[in-house]
């Protein structure tokens, strides 16, 4: 199988990494980063490409672009991990609808496009025979995608729960842990380099919104979009209060919810039980699901990190590979 | 509740114990000896809490102890939740926010802890809500969205099981 990566941050690396070491049977046609690219039919060396970029900060033909790569490399499934825009999605969504117009198969991380435009890029993908999946988009390592769309093929989801932002929960860990007020809090996660120098996304609850809407939209029949969804963040959250949820015996977590029945769809720092299967410590990311024949299941892991994130896109490859290669036949 | 014992020993234990069993608790026992009744029998008045929806099998269990229920009281306030309010709660005066739950006769504030760190820093209180069921206890948290809106308090809601 063929793959084109369009992407060379912590992600990016680290599928091709991932791809050089384990010796999958996939062969990197072309690569491509913000301002150059590189492609080679025949198999580009990955040794070399992570080594250029080490040094010069480009990983190819500073003539060539990603959108170059998407329109003439030869690729079965395009990787799609450049940075999420969360406002207009691009220029992800313009690569990911031209790999799918061409009958490629796309696999992405970027939350921008999944969210915004998803009926367009699944129906698309459907006009054309191809997949596109996801499962990186959302809770890292854990395959929720997978779990929803397989494991529990057959079930109605009645809910799902989930800690989906690993810096929030870092800020209320430390916070309930350490007595540390939400500015203290805040600053150690950047230091520990789990905050950006503008947190906003994070801690107004935008990101874990983002990814509520890829859930809902995989699980729901019914469309929906970030204006849908109710946003509280954790940045009004004081340490007295963690303390006083302490004194019953229970804590504060940043909880998405989705209860598609009762037309919820929230996030909201919420109270629960320290026994309760979401809370979970510093940056992990937990999922619960409910459904009518399964009934409760939780997933936990964790949400970030680069090789973590390959996980989840190279078994969205393997995936494609396994059960939808039949368009394109794997190469000896 | 108001019982029908016979007295004799170990009878007002028989009639408690299915309480304990089912997981409630025992507020006040009125036992009141002057008030024999004809067959030796005596009255017993008790005020008690119990988990939602135990009532039925309450009564069938004191039943089963051959002790007769002579009058069931009113049914108040079993439903109960813990949420947090984080805000300028004292300056936006703290017994209006209560008051609007008390005030509906239906859902109560039966304890309110609260933090205050210093006059310009925002306070921080644990308030137990309690109802007499969970359709009175969505309309409590309905008014109480409300004051948090209107007052700008970051209001903290437990996150529940579905049904």
């Amino acid at each position: 199988m063929r793959v084109a990566v369009l992407g060379m941050g912590s992600v990016g690396r680290g599928v091709l990494q991932m791809i050089e070491e384990k010796d999958l049977g996939i062969s990197v046609t072309a690569v491509a980063d913000s301002r150059s690219a590189l492609i080679d039919k025949d198999g580009i060396s990955i040794d070399e490409v992570l080594e250029a970029k080490a040094k010069s900060g480009f990983c190819g033909d500073r003539s060539l672009t990603a959108m170059d790569v998407v329109k003439k490399a030869a690729y079965d499934v395009l990787i799609e991990v450049t940075p999420t825009n969360a406002d207009t999605g691009e220029p992800a969504l313009t690569h990911i609808l031209t790999a799918l117009e061409k009958g490629r198969h796309v696999v992405t991380s970027n939350k921008g496009p999944i969210s915004r435009e998803f009926s367009r890029i699944r129906s698309l993908a459907a006009a054309r025979g191809v997949q596109v999946r996801y499962e990186a988009t959302v809770g890292g390592a854990i395959p929720v995608m997978h779990m929803l769309e397989h494991g529990l093929a057959g079930n109605r989801v009645l809910a799902v729960f989930g800690v989906l932002n690993g810096t929030c929960n870092f800020i209320l860990t430390r916070m309930a842990a350490e007595g540390l007020t939400y500015e203290q809090a805040l600053l150690e996660a950047r230091e520990m380099g789990y905050a950006e120098a503008d947190p906003t996304y994070d801690v107004k609850g935008i990101d874990p919104a983002v990814k509520l809407v890829i859930l809902a939209n995989t699980f729901c029949r019914k469309p929906v979009t970030l204006e849908d969804v109710e946003i509280t963040g954790i940045d009004l959250l004081t340490n007295d209060a963690l303390r006083l949820a302490e004194e019953q015996h229970c804590t504060i977590r940043l909880i998405a919810e989705a209860i598609p029945d009762r037309g919820i769809l929230r996030v909201a720092p919420r109270l629960l039980p320290l026994s309760h299967p979401l809370v979970v410590e510093g940056t992990l990311n937990a999922i619960t699901i409910e459904t009518d024949m399964a009934g409760e299941i939780t997933l936990i892991g964790k949400g970030a990190g680069s090789v973590e994130t390959a996980s989840a896109i190279i078994g969205d490859l393997l995936y494609i590979r396994n059960f939808h290669a039949e368009r394109h036949p794997k190469k000896t | 509740m108001k019982l029908e014992i016979k007295d004799a020993p170990g009878q007002l234990i028989a009639a408690l114990k299915p309480i304990s069993d089912l997981g409630g608790n025992i507020i006040a026992v009125i036992h009141q000896r002057d008030e024999k009744q004809r067959g030796g029998m005596l009255s017993v008045q008790i005020v008690l809490e119990l988990p939602e929806q135990r009532l039925k099998e309450l009564t069938r269990m004191i039943r089963e102890q051959g002790v007769n229920i002579q009058r069931i009281g009113h049914e108040r306030l079993l439903y109960q939740k813990a949420v947090m309010l984080i805000g300028h709660l004292i300056h936006t005066d703290l017994g209006d926010t209560v008051d609007r739950i008390d005030c509906t006769g239906f859902a109560e504030v039966t304890e309110l802890n609260i933090s205050m760190p210093a006059i310009t820093q925002v306070s921080s209180a644990r308030l137990l809500i309690k109802a007499v069921n969970k359709e009175d206890m969505e309309q409590a948290m309905a008014i109480l969205r409300r004051v948090a809106r209107e007052k700008e308090f970051l209001l903290v809601e437990p996150l529940e099981e579905i049904e």
